[in-house]
């Protein structure tokens, strides 16, 4: 499915948390091409979080280059930064993904708000939204129900469908099935391929569990790409 | 969709959030309410006497003549002679002059004996006459008209025999000359609905027995006799003026207040209301400011409840920021948030004001007679929430501003 451009580019990428000298992750070199899916495999503490932020722009790069969709985001402002992950970037987590007290729906609709020319994208937002849970397998009656009230399954679905709604370039999932039982693994990653192949989209899935590897194009060990330095203290 | 989901979060949270919400609701009731007293106890005092151009009574402060003559409350340190009472009428300043004369009572209220004229004279509301709605004014020496509270509060209606008390608060009764109820006066929201107004001579006959303060002992003297004796005072309380023409009435002021005969004091009812508000005014500041504090009290309840939901919203926050929200959109998120609680809270304050009003209104009135109106919000009362809603703006920027360092400082990236 690759047609070959970068869509994720790290080259010589330090950073050092504040306050925290002891410990810091160097990325010398990370591509992700255009519509590939690649499983990310790390152990916990390996910097899988830091990296994730890093491509997303929360935290900024001591030195080196992020870019994303051909942008450096090291090079934009704080506000800009927000924006451009808001345009180019779906998120999926763990778990707790959804604003609990919000309606499916809006939780869906969340990252239009803040991402006008996704927003563009998308001509009648509730269909799309509510054809995304369709095809998601989600029924339509809970399209109005408050997302706290949704099993952890349904939930997980639905942050799959806000992550894909506007057809962002890029989706980062970090290990969204820890949460879910084998049998639902399964069907939440079946579904999340398809999709992402029908809108193209490049999939970065972030987990500790290598039985998922044979499902994407690609496997990349945290240890070869990243370096992680902890001085003894 | 964000005022949606700042409404969607306080209500997940509705208990501590309606906690909140009732403790500034309580507050700015209490707030308006101490305005709708302070301003319904001014325009009910304001409008108790008008037309009236000066009081005259002995000498004494100006605030207290007024309270005495007018309102009913405390005593005469000293009466004035008829003789002065008489000078004073025939000066050609004076167009009319009804004198007041106070000290007797009937249950709870209080008797005062005057002309007839009173009921031409005396005004109210900005020139409202008194109506009597039931019967006549008196026209026998033992008839008596009362006001609207006391037809009501005692159950009195028209030829009920009365029988007036010596003194206030006395054990003491003028048992032997009954009165008449001849006329019930239609509510005017002034001390006179609770006045029992007897003829000043009826006050001489109901005293022809009595000798400085009590009553001499052997045989009463029969009402018949009683019509037939001279029954001209020899002193009233007070009397209310009005003179011929405006100007005049400082001059006639000066007269009287330098009278060679007798110490008197003639006050301006206006001026002497004006000294009435600086006095109580000091009270009054009193009162706003407690129940100011009591309004930022509340808003700084909902400060401390903002700032411990926090923490357990940190989680809610990062979904914001990886969604792509500024920093600055928690910032907002917050700040509109606070507002919707204090103006919820404002708007319930004015619906509580009003049910309190609606049942206070009645009680008010028989305790106190004072008549609270349940009139629309005025624009200063709508001033006062608009007030209560930025100042909880500004209050909960203090909270909002941490979440915007912590959602910094977590980006999307929260364990919890």
């Amino acid at each position: 499915m690759s047609d070959g451009t970068p869509i994720l580019e790290l080259e010589d990428v330090h950073y050092r948390w504040p306050g925290r000298a002891s410990f810091g992750l160097s990325v010398p070199s990370f591509c992700l091409k255009s519509g590939e899916t690649v499983l990310l495999l790390g152990e916990s503490g390996s910097g899988k979080s830091t990296l994730l932020s890093l491509i997303c722009g929360t935290v900024i790069a001591d030195s080196g280059k992020v870019s994303v969709s051909g942008t450096d985001i090291t090079l934009l402002a704080a506000g800009q930064r927000d924006r451009f992950r808001a345009e180019q970037i779906g998120l999926i987590f763990q778990q707790f993904n959804l604003l609990a007290y919000a309606s499916m729906l809006d939780n869906i609709l969340l990252p239009l708000r803040f991402a006008p020319e996704r927003r563009s994208r998308v001509k009648a937002p509730q269909d799309e939204a509510r054809k995304l849970c369709q095809d998601l397998g989600l029924t339509n009656d809970v399209i109005n129900a408050r997302a706290g009230t949704l099993s952890v399954g349904q939930q997980q679905r639905v942050a799959a469908a806000r992550a894909l709604i506007g057809q962002p370039p890029l989706i980062i999932a970090d290990e969204p099935t820890s949460a879910l039982d084998a049998a639902t693994q399964i069907t939440f990653l079946e579904l999340l391929f398809a999709q992402s192949r029908v809108h193209g989209t490049t999939l970065l899935m972030v987990s500790h569990d290598a039985r998922l590897a044979d499902q994407f194009d690609r496997v990349v060990q945290m240890s070869d790409i990243a370096k992680t330095e902890r001085e003894v203290a | 969709m964000i005022l949606r989901l700042a409404f969607g979060s306080l209500l997940a949270r509705a208990l501590t959030v309606g906690m909140t919400i009732l403790a500034i609701a309580l507050s700015v009731a209490l707030f308006l309410g101490v305005e709708k007293v302070r301003t319904g106890a001014k325009a009910s005092f304001a409008d108790t006497i008008s037309g009236t151009d000066l009081i005259v009574g002995a000498r004494s402060g100006s605030v207290q003549l007024l309270l005495y003559s007018v309102f009913r409350i405390g005593n005469a340190t000293n009466n004035l002679t008829w003789e002065s009472y008489q000078d004073i009428a025939a000066r050609p300043e004076v167009d009319w002059i009804v004198p007041i004369s106070l000290g007797d009572s009937h249950r709870q209220f209080r008797v005062m004996g005057t002309t007839n004229a009173f009921f031409d004279r005396y005004k109210y509301r900005s020139g409202q006459s008194l109506e009597v709605s039931d019967g006549v004014v008196m026209s026998d020496l033992f008839d008596t008209v009362i006001g609207a509270d006391v037809a009501t509060t005692l159950g009195y209606k028209i030829g009920d025999p009365i029988v007036v008390a010596h003194g206030l608060a006395s054990f003491t009764e003028h048992e032997d000359q009954p009165f008449r109820v001849s006329g019930i006066l239609e509510k005017t929201g002034t001390p006179v609905d609770r006045t029992v107004i007897v003829s000043l001579k009826a006050i001489e006959a109901i005293h022809v027995d009595w000798k400085s303060g009590a009553k001499t002992p052997g045989n009463s003297t029969p009402a018949d006799v009683i019509r037939e004796m001279d029954l001209q005072p020899k002193a009233v309380t007070a009397a209310l003026v009005g003179v011929k023409g405006r100007l005049q009435v400082f001059g006639l002021q000066r007269l009287i207040n330098e009278y060679k005969e007798e110490p008197l004091l003639a006050v301006l009812p206006g001026v002497a209301l004006q000294e009435l508000w600086q006095i109580v005014g000091v009270a009054e500041t009193a009162l706003i400011g407690v129940s100011g504090m009591v309004v930022i009290t509340a808003l700084i309840g909902m400060m401390a409840t903002i700032f411990s939901s926090l923490n357990e919203r940190r989680r809610e926050m990062a979904i914001f920021r990886a969604m792509g929200a500024r920093p600055r959109v928690i910032l907002g998120l917050l700040i509109l948030e606070a507002c919707l609680m204090a103006a919820i809270g404002a708007a319930l304050g004015l619906v509580l004001l009003y049910m309190g009003l609606t049942i206070a209104q009645p009680l008010v009135d028989s305790a106190f007679g004072l008549w609270l109106p349940i009139d629309a919000p005025t624009l200063h009362e709508l001033w006062v929430l608009v007030s209560v809603i930025a100042a909880g703006a500004i209050v909960s920027l203090v909270p909002a501003y941490r979440a915007y360092r912590l959602s910094l400082a977590d980006g999307m990236m929260v364990k919890v």
